[in-house]
């Protein structure tokens, strides 16, 4: 497995890549990581248990793209995040239980079982669900940064968006309307090698960090399996924007280590390649830095797993919704809009303290 | 021309286009949140000129030009209403939201039902045909929206309506879908209240009668309205539908028992039109209070084509609705 494969291999402390981490965000890190392992991995054996309808999709391998990011990020800031990138969700303060009764299409899910398992957002915690044609999100994420640069507010939005993504429309409509307005926003080019099946040499001709450029703005490449090294570039491309910079792309370079969703055996993916990347796994990297710091490693363990089974025992709890509500809430009678998340990065403590 | 009606409040006489334009610079005056966004809207003052001198008023930050990017400007419309704003989002021409059809109906209409989360936008398709614009600038694609849950679709006939439908849509929390009739633009007239006043989305009586019932919305009201002023002595009531999404089903059910006899009548091609769904209610709920078939008049199934006997071959003329209604008179 991916921690022998790493141990074996490329067994010494990574470099040490953002000057803004205390020891406590280190840690932070890694938990909503194996967060989001852990979810992932337990929300696979309830679907193999016929406990979670439909097929499930998850981020094996792909935790640091979206667990860096979302540390770099304040709680007024927005976020459209997607399907394989939970850790963004645990770190916003979305409750474990509702992650799981979402899975299972319970009435306690984020949706309440009108949205399937990984579309959703938690719009209390500042994040706007996804939906399946992507990138349309590059689009909302660039309108709620238009927001913020009409009211004149020091806000970031943020959105991922897939190598596959790059090829259609609204990527192009989203980075030149970002460039042109010099929009606060930032967007993630969560590049894990696939779209489905179809690798990235099938999908474009010029990688797509360079296509920044040609909309006015920096594109930055970046380890995808390094949460320290995703958090510092997300937190200077914040930086960037909060002064009128504008937008930054960043492409986050990962490996997609399970198939498309739970029905996909991936033999289309040459086996040397996934061990290549086994050795690359971002929470065992993350391991041995805090190992180095002296961190009780094993006892976060416990404490996340244990989290979990609370939660999925909680989740099992939740009633499935009721028929006759198919039909409710077509329309809002009221307004109901995004409200701040969690900001859990000491970098905010300290600005406030 | 103003006048000082009962009340003493003022009432101008405006096109129909120009009460769009009141609507929405009342709106902006009156709410910071409203600001409007499109392709050539600002400096140009929009195609058909219903923004003209609002950049002066406003500024080039509520009055958005946009690059040419029909799904940008429904997608960044969307985000920006999550965030609180009330964006008016304009397509040049409705023949154009197929290029932003994706972000209107899989995000924008999904949203609340999927997430709770509000999608307070209104976007303004100037439609129809009748002036040799071709394929891609006269058609009437609402039934597209009607079949797509979460759209709220309105459609106005007069300058007042067209005025008060768009500020109930700007403040409705839901996506809206403005269907204003390019051919109205400048061709109706009527008297507008000053100020700001919301329209419910339902149909209206546009004429009362007793014999027949005209079912008809957007310019072919009018159509409709001088196919039957003078039909042989008959009474015919003429019922405006005003909004499509939500339809109002019981204003047509008691029009329909009140005449026994229904002519429906389409600008969009006939398929799956708005007034196929008004039949297919008529069918359902009325069947006992029918004298005669529902007969239906509509574009049929074809591209709206340019030279303008062809276009006046399909989209429904006056005399096709007098003869649709003599021969169900006489049924």
């Amino acid at each position: 497995m991916a921690t022998e494969a790493a141990q074996s291999g490329t067994a010494e402390v990574p470099p040490d890549v953002s000057e803004h981490l205390t020891p406590g965000d280190r840690v932070g890190l890694l938990r909503a990581m194996l967060m989001m392992r852990g979810i992932e991995e337990r929300a696979m054996t309830l679907y193999r248990q016929g406990k979670v309808p439909g097929s499930f999709y998850d981020g094996f391998g792909q935790e640091a793209v979206s667990a860096g990011p979302a540390w770099a990020l304040a709680a007024e800031d927005r976020l459209c995040i997607l399907h394989r990138d939970l850790a963004a969700h645990v770190i916003r303060g979305v409750p474990t239980e509702r992650i799981f009764a979402q899975y299972m299409g319970r009435d306690g899910g984020i949706t309440g079982g009108r949205d399937g398992n990984v579309h959703f957002g938690d719009r209390t915690k500042g994040c706007v669900g996804m939906v399946s044609m992507l990138p349309d999100m590059m689009l909302i994420a660039t309108g709620l940064a238009m927001a913020f640069k009409l009211r004149g507010e020091a806000r970031v939005a943020m959105t991922w968006f897939g190598d596959g993504s790059t090829s259609r429309g609204d990527f192009h409509e989203a980075m030149n309307w970002a460039g042109l307005q010099r929009l606060p926003v930032i967007f993630i080019l969560e590049n894990n090698q696939y779209a489905y099946s179809t690798p990235v040499g099938q999908q474009y001709a010029v990688d797509p960090v360079e296509r920044a450029a040609a909309y006015g703005f920096p594109g930055v490449k970046v380890d995808g399996n390094d949460c320290e090294a995703t958090f510092e570039v997300t937190r200077q491309a914040r930086e960037r924007a909060l002064a009128g910079e504008g937008p930054t792309m960043i492409e986050a370079v990962t490996m997609r280590m399970h198939g498309h969703a739970a029905h996909d055996d991936m033999k289309y993916v040459p086996k040397e390649q996934v061990e290549e990347w086994q050795a690359k796994d971002p929470i065992d990297r993350q391991v041995r830095r805090l190992e180095a710091l002296g961190i009780d490693v094993p006892a976060l363990r416990e404490e996340v797993k244990a989290e979990i089974e609370t939660a999925v025992a909680a989740a099992l709890e939740s009633p499935m919704p009721d028929g006759e509500t198919a039909t409710d809430r077509v329309f809002a009678d009221a307004p109901a809009l995004l409200e701040d998340g969690n900001a859990p990065w000491s970098g905010f403590q300290r600005a406030a303290s | 021309m103003e006048r000082l009606p009962k009340g003493g409040f003022l009432m101008p006489t405006m096109t129909y286009l120009q009460a769009i334009s009141d609507a929405m610079r009342e709106e902006m005056r009156a709410d910071e949140r409203v600001f409007v966004m499109g392709e050539d809207i600002g400096t140009f003052g929009g195609a058909f000129k219903v923004t003209d001198g609002f950049i002066d008023e406003f500024g080039p930050q509520r009055v958005m030009d946009t690059p040419l990017a029909e799904s940008a400007i429904v997608g960044c419309a969307i985000g920006a209403a999550c965030e609180g704003l009330r964006p008016i989002a304009e397509m040049q021409f409705s023949d154009f939201i197929s290029c932003g059809f994706d972000q209107l109906v899989n995000v924008a209409g999904k949203m609340f039902y999927r997430q709770g989360l509000s999608v307070n936008i209104t976007v303004r398709l100037p439609s129809g045909g009748g002036f040799s614009g071709g394929p891609f600038h006269s058609q009437n694609p609402e039934g597209w929206f009607m079949h797509s849950p979460g759209l709220k679709v309105v459609a106005p006939s007069t300058p007042e309506d067209a005025k008060g439908l768009l500020i109930s849509a700007v403040r409705d929390p839901n996506p809206v879908v403005f269907m204003e009739h390019k051919h109205l633009y400048r061709r109706v007239k009527g008297e507008v209240a000053a100020g700001t006043y919301e329209t419910p989305f339902t149909a209206r009586i546009a004429r009362p009668g007793t014999d027949l019932t005209v079912i008809a919305y957007g310019a072919m009201v009018h159509t409709a309205l001088e196919a039957t002023q003078d039909l042989d002595g008959a009474s015919v009531e003429v019922l405006d539908l005003r909004s499509l999404v939500p339809l109002d089903e019981e204003a047509i059910l008691a029009s329909v028992r009140k005449t026994s006899k229904v002519v429906i009548l389409d600008e969009a091609n006939r398929t799956c039109a708005a007034g196929a769904q008004v039949s297919a209610l008529i069918a359902e709920r009325a069947w006992e209070d029918l004298d005669g078939p529902v007969v239906r008049v509509a574009t049929p199934d074809v591209p709206i084509p340019f030279s303008p006997t062809l276009e006046q071959a399909v989209l429904p003329q006056v005399d096709d609705v007098r003869e649709a209604c003599r021969e169900l008179l006489a049924y």
